[in-house]
């Protein structure tokens, strides 16, 4: 009964969806089938079309052999019957792609994961300890989430420089955080608020230190917002560019997207198969990851606004 | 005596160490020291720090001395910075236009009654997950001067007899960027809007169809009131992460052709990182400052309506 019930504290969405199941076919009926083609699925398509054609674009580059890519008068552009791997084998084992990619990872983890640990904390204080000044401290980090890093990399910069960290994996994984705290305190604020005060004080009677309630009743019931944070926040650092370009010289620490620009495109001769396959490598952990928590990234990007 | 003793230990004043664990303003303070740690030494600090480089001649690598307005005085006079805050005030103004008109557009056409919705509602959010860079590279390919598809495409259709220099004429260069900025951004407008729309009561429009209103005035004075609080956030953030752009500009021109995509925030990299003059960029950076301020005014009443119209207890 109590797994239940913790089932459903921890998916409100669930809840209410059964309730306004009914509305799902709305006032579709009261249009036409020529009339929806021409008003939905042209227009919807059209826009689709847009969005998807580079992904199909770089797809399609990146397996076509050199030849065909230069040549578009013999072959058409939009197919090729000879795809090949060879710039994929030559991005993975004539450069240092794996080396960016792991790099990549290693400070997107690290970052994301310093930064959860913290903003769990902020959060639960903000929220359930409602110390003194604690709604001062929820908009001062909400502003801190509107400070972009294109007005912080140069003083950072220096800063970085005078701890010592400059060119380090360090300078990423300790400025990351900075951009992910904000939005991850946020929206785990939002998740606690909907956790019934009831077990907290249930708790408390029975002896439980605020530490204990932490880790043993909030924190289970927040897993999705947990998983919520997580992957935005492993998305921003994977996407963070201005940063590990400034605080970054050297080839072997670099990550994916700067890697990409600065190592992998050298001098005029573009290498568009290389190119295209590194872009696609790049995007595809992100991919993945999202393809299996869509809901949770789309709560996660829709709850930072709402709250 | 013993009896006495056991009383005493009771009700003893909790210790110094105990007041610190317990005491629910302590504790908090506690809570909050990670968090705080970050944001002050590498936000709140840097971003001071950033104030005061901007009135000094510091060097990259070496420390300034403090010059007054200097640096502000010579950007004053320096074409090259108006050109960048007129590109930057383009930029932002055009994309974030077109973005929310695209974006409320196929918020309304995914809200409707469609096959597959969730697998399309998906796909559509993809330009938003894979990283800037990244698909900035891909528009960097399909922009290309000589092998460009899209130049391709128009040849064989008759339309154009040249292939388009994308982005190495001033005028095509700013567009070919602003289209890729909307193509990232539109998908943040629409799947944003689109939970907004699934809070509207499907009631309110059937009410509305049987008191005879047109499609139009069913957005107009339903869709359009209900969905204003979240419009403001939404276009508060995409204006914000609009203005400061860095990533697509540095990949696809780095300012170029002649500084004409250079935008502030671009400007600041090339002469702050690039040229040294750290202080002149950290100049550029503070200018930016009062137009964030704005768009935060503009958050902070958008916010404030919100809780008028829906209570302010409605958390």
């Amino acid at each position: 009964m109590t797994d239940a019930f913790v089932r459903e504290v921890s998916q409100p969405e669930r809840v209410l969806g059964d309730s306004t199941a009914d509305h799902s076919e709305g006032m579709s009926y009261l249009q036409s089938v020529p009339r929806r083609i021409v008003t939905l699925y042209v227009p919807l398509g059209l826009i689709l079309l847009v969005l998807l054609f580079p992904f199909y674009w770089m797809a399609l580059t990146s397996v076509k052999p050199d030849e065909q890519l230069l040549d578009m008068d013999t072959y058409s552009p939009f197919w090729t019957w000879s795809p090949t791997l060879k710039h994929v084998v030559k991005l993975l084992f004539d450069t240092a792609y794996p080396t960016w990619l792991w790099n990549t990872m290693l400070v997107a983890v690290c970052a994301t994961a310093l930064s959860i640990i913290a903003s769990v904390l902020a959060a639960y204080a903000i929220v359930r300890l409602r110390f003194k000044g604690a709604t001062v401290t929820g908009g001062l980090i909400f502003l801190a989430y509107l400070v972009p890093p294109s007005i912080l990399f140069i003083p950072l910069s220096t800063v970085v420089f005078q701890y010592g960290l400059f060119d380090t994996p360090f300078a990423l994984i300790l400025t990351y955080p900075t951009i992910l705290i904000p939005f991850s305190t946020w929206l785990l604020m939002g998740y606690f608020k909907t956790i019934p005060f009831e077990l907290e004080e249930c708790a408390l009677i029975d002896g439980a230190s605020r530490w204990q309630i932490l880790m043993r009743i909030v924190l289970p019931l927040a897993v999705p917002g947990l998983i919520s944070a997580f992957i935005f926040c492993f998305t921003l650092c994977w996407n963070e560019f201005i940063y590990a370009l400034t605080f970054i010289s050297s080839t072997q620490y670099k990550t994916v997207p700067v890697a990409i620009v600065t190592a992998l495109v050298d001098g005029d001769i573009y290498r568009w198969g290389s190119l295209m396959a590194g872009a696609l490598i790049g995007s595809l952990p992100l991919v993945v990851l999202y393809a299996f928590f869509v809901e949770h990234y789309v709560s996660a990007m829709t709850g930072a606004v709402k709250e | 005596m013993t009896d006495a003793a056991i009383k005493a230990k009771i009700i003893a004043e909790p210790s110094t160490w105990e007041r610190l664990m317990t005491d629910r303003n302590w504790l908090g303070f506690w809570f909050m020291v990670p968090a705080a740690a970050f944001l002050i030494l590498f936000l709140a600090y840097p971003l001071g720090l950033g104030v005061w480089l901007s009135v000094t001649d510091a060097r990259l690598g070496r420390d300034g001395v403090f010059v007054g307005l200097e640096n502000y005085e010579f950007l004053w006079d320096d074409p090259t910075f108006w050109l960048s805050v007129f590109n930057t005030i383009l930029y932002t103004g055009v994309a974030s236009i077109i973005k929310f008109a695209v974006g409320l557009y196929l918020a309304l056409l995914l809200n409707e009654n469609l096959p597959f919705k969730a697998i399309i509602r998906a796909v559509v959010l993809i330009p938003f997950i894979v990283p800037t860079v990244l698909s900035a590279i891909a528009f960097w390919w399909l922009f290309d001067p000589q092998f460009s598809i899209i130049s391709w495409t128009l040849k064989h259709m008759g339309l154009i007899d040249q292939n388009i220099n994308f982005l190495g004429d001033p005028w095509n260069a700013r567009w070919s960027v602003i289209f890729a900025n909307i193509w990232r951004g539109v998908p943040f407008v629409a799947i944003t809007l689109l939970a907004g729309l699934q809070t509207v009561s499907p009631s309110l429009y059937e009410a509305a169809v049987i008191d005879g209103a047109s499609p139009w005035q069913r957005f107009r004075f339903i869709t359009y009131p209900l969905l204003t609080p979240i419009i403001a956030v939404v276009m508060t953030f995409s204006v914000l992460f609009t203005f400061t752009d860095f990533q697509l500009i540095w990949v696809m021109t780095r300012g170029g052709p002649v500084n004409a995509t250079h935008l502030m925030a671009t400007l600041s990299y090339q002469r702050a990182i690039m040229s040294g003059y750290l202080g002149e960029g950290a100049a550029i950076s503070t200018a930016m400052i009062p137009f964030l301020l704005g768009a935060i005014m503009v958050s902070w009443f958008g916010l404030q309506r919100r809780k008028w119209q829906q209570g302010a207890d409605n958390d």
